[in-house]
């Protein structure tokens, strides 16, 4: 069976070939193949993680910035409310305060109307007491115009004295 | 629809490229054929090359012989057809059917008698081996040049495809089982593998520069194997060396009589022939079915027209069918011996990593209840 007897002519070239091949491809082939199929591998590796990582941050960050977005909206309604708060404060001080002014004033006014109003209450008695005077003085001027009627008030004003005494 | 005729005309090209050679073989016959000789031309190696549709020209080779006689070297056209040839004071000729050296190219002596020179000549299979090596480098050089001038660009077209498969071979076979040896094996190994596909797919097609059937040869799987057989044992570890003559085994099977070490060292040599073996045998199981199955309709020629048109119909079908699988075996073949050298060679590779983890493994657990005491 020639087909199981191995050549010997053909071993020979076959071991001249292979070593010949081997020799050219392992020192111009293969080696840059390999080398850039793996940093290849790496660099796709290295940039999913990369995208990976941005994603994350990506996700990150977006989710940072709603959160500040809604705090930042809180503190704006906040401040919104705090406002309010203060204007409503202030209306209210300003209108407490002119209220107690106004009844300072007031006040004020009428101690000075009652003063005045006693002032003039005053004066007006002193006036009508001196009116009185004067008309009892002159009543009075008339009715002692007698020397009869003068004793007889000496008289009781001297009685009164003694009975006083 | 230029792709459907394309694709007709190749089946008619590879069918009728099939026939002419048989046929020929025929006519020379007289009528007769002798399917076991055909096959066994078919199959086995040449000094030249036969072209489609004639059987008397050849592409001539050189044949290289030297021995006693001192160093020759002629083309094989000047011995075909059992012509003599004498160059200088020797005379040569390819030693005819049924006689001793039988296709083989012999000195004939004086007295009649033949003398086998040592034959390193340039024949059929050595041919188709040179110009698969050729293309090998062309391809390979192809990829490096892309690679080097374009970096980390795709490929299109047939450097991305030779790319695809390199990618395929080193990222699926060889990086995982050699792991961080696998730069080093790795070149060894894709040059087998292409050359292998290369041959395979070479041998597939009839005509020059195909047809010959040099992976279904049984030196040239057994070259193959042997270089593998010194990657594995050449490179080897002291450790896989351990494992071969000291096994890690019960005592009685290694001490008084070395059963396991035997067993080891013959495993050793059967590796090499399995993968020998294997190639050879698949890749001539598929040729020799190719043409048995066009052979067939010269057999039933005897038999009338009806009965050859049918099997010629039936057989072309089927031929046809089975160079499409033996296509799909090329790259399955040559897959399978880088796999399996691939394996081989990490065989020799090993380490004492088993011990490694287990000490690991140790030192952990001691490292824990360390841990867990001074809590």
């Amino acid at each position: 069976m020639e087909l199981f007897t191995p050549d010997f002519g053909l071993i020979f070239w076959m071991f001249v070939a292979v070593a010949v091949l081997l020799f050219v491809l392992y020192k111009w082939g293969w080696p840059v193949i390999v080398k850039n199929i793996e940093s290849r591998a790496d660099l796709i590796d290295k940039g999913v993680e990369y995208a990976q990582n941005a994603k994350e941050q990506l996700d990150k960050a977006r989710q940072q910035s709603e959160a500040y977005l809604a705090e930042a909206r809180n503190q704006q309604a906040d401040m919104l409310r705090e406002a309010e708060r203060i204007k409503t404060k202030i209306i209210d001080d300003a209108r407490e305060a002119a209220q107690v002014e106004a009844r300072k004033v007031m006040e004020a006014a009428k101690i000075s109307i009652e003063q005045e109003r006693k002032e003039a209450q005053q004066q007006f008695r002193n006036e009508v007491s001196n009116f009185a005077l004067d008309i009892a003085t002159k009543v009075v001027r008339k009715q002692l115009d007698d020397p009869q009627s003068q004793s007889k008030l000496v008289n009781s004003l001297l009685d009164e004295m003694e009975k006083n005494n | 629809m230029i792709k459907k005729i394309s694709t007709f005309l190749l089946i008619l090209v590879v069918a009728f490229a099939a026939i002419p050679a048989a046929a020929s073989q025929e006519q020379s016959d007289e009528g007769k054929i002798k399917p076991k000789d055909i096959i066994f031309e078919h199959l086995g190696d040449a000094y030249g090359w036969e072209v489609p549709f004639n059987h008397h020209i050849r592409i001539p080779l050189p044949i290289i012989v030297f021995g006693d006689c001192g160093f020759h070297c002629f083309l094989s056209s000047r011995v075909e057809h059992g012509h003599k040839y004498t160059d200088g004071d020797v005379t040569f000729m390819i030693a005819p059917k049924g006689e001793q050296y039988a296709g083989k190219i012999v000195q004939v002596l004086p007295d009649g008698k033949v003398y086998k020179p040592f034959d390193i000549s340039i024949t059929k299979n050595v041919m188709a081996l040179f110009i698969a090596a050729l293309l090998v480098v062309w391809s390979v050089a192809a990829v490096a040049r892309w690679q080097k001038r374009n970096q980390y660009k795709a490929p299109r077209k047939f450097v991305g495809a030779l790319e695809a498969l390199i990618e395929f071979i080193y990222t699926g076979v060889i990086k995982p089982t050699l792991g961080d040896r696998a730069h080093k094996f790795a070149p060894y190994l894709l040059t087998v593998f292409f050359l292998i596909l290369y041959l395979n797919l070479l041998g597939l097609i009839v005509v020059f520069p195909g047809g010959a059937n040099v992976t279904g040869n049984i030196a040239v799987t057994l070259v193959l194997a042997i270089f593998t057989f010194l990657a594995t044992n050449i490179l080897g570890t002291k450790h896989y060396w351990k494992e071969i003559l000291w096994p890690d085994v019960p005592l009685w099977l290694k001490f008084p009589l070395p059963i396991m070490p035997l067993i080891e060292i013959f495993g050793i040599f059967t590796k090499p022939a399995a993968l020998t073996v294997r190639l050879f045998a698949n890749m001539l199981g598929g040729h020799m079915i190719v043409i048995v199955l066009t052979l067939l309709i010269f057999i039933f020629a005897v038999m009338g027209p009806v009965v050859t048109g049918a099997t010629t119909v039936v057989s072309m079908l089927f031929s046809i069918f089975m160079l499409l699988i033996d296509v799909l075996v090329s790259f399955i073949q040559a897959y399978v011996f880088t796999m399996l050298s691939t394996l081989f060679i990490s065989f020799g590779q090993e380490h004492e990593h088993h011990h490694e983890i287990k000490q690991d493994a140790d030192s952990t657990d001691h490292a824990s209840v360390v841990a867990t005491s001074t809590k």
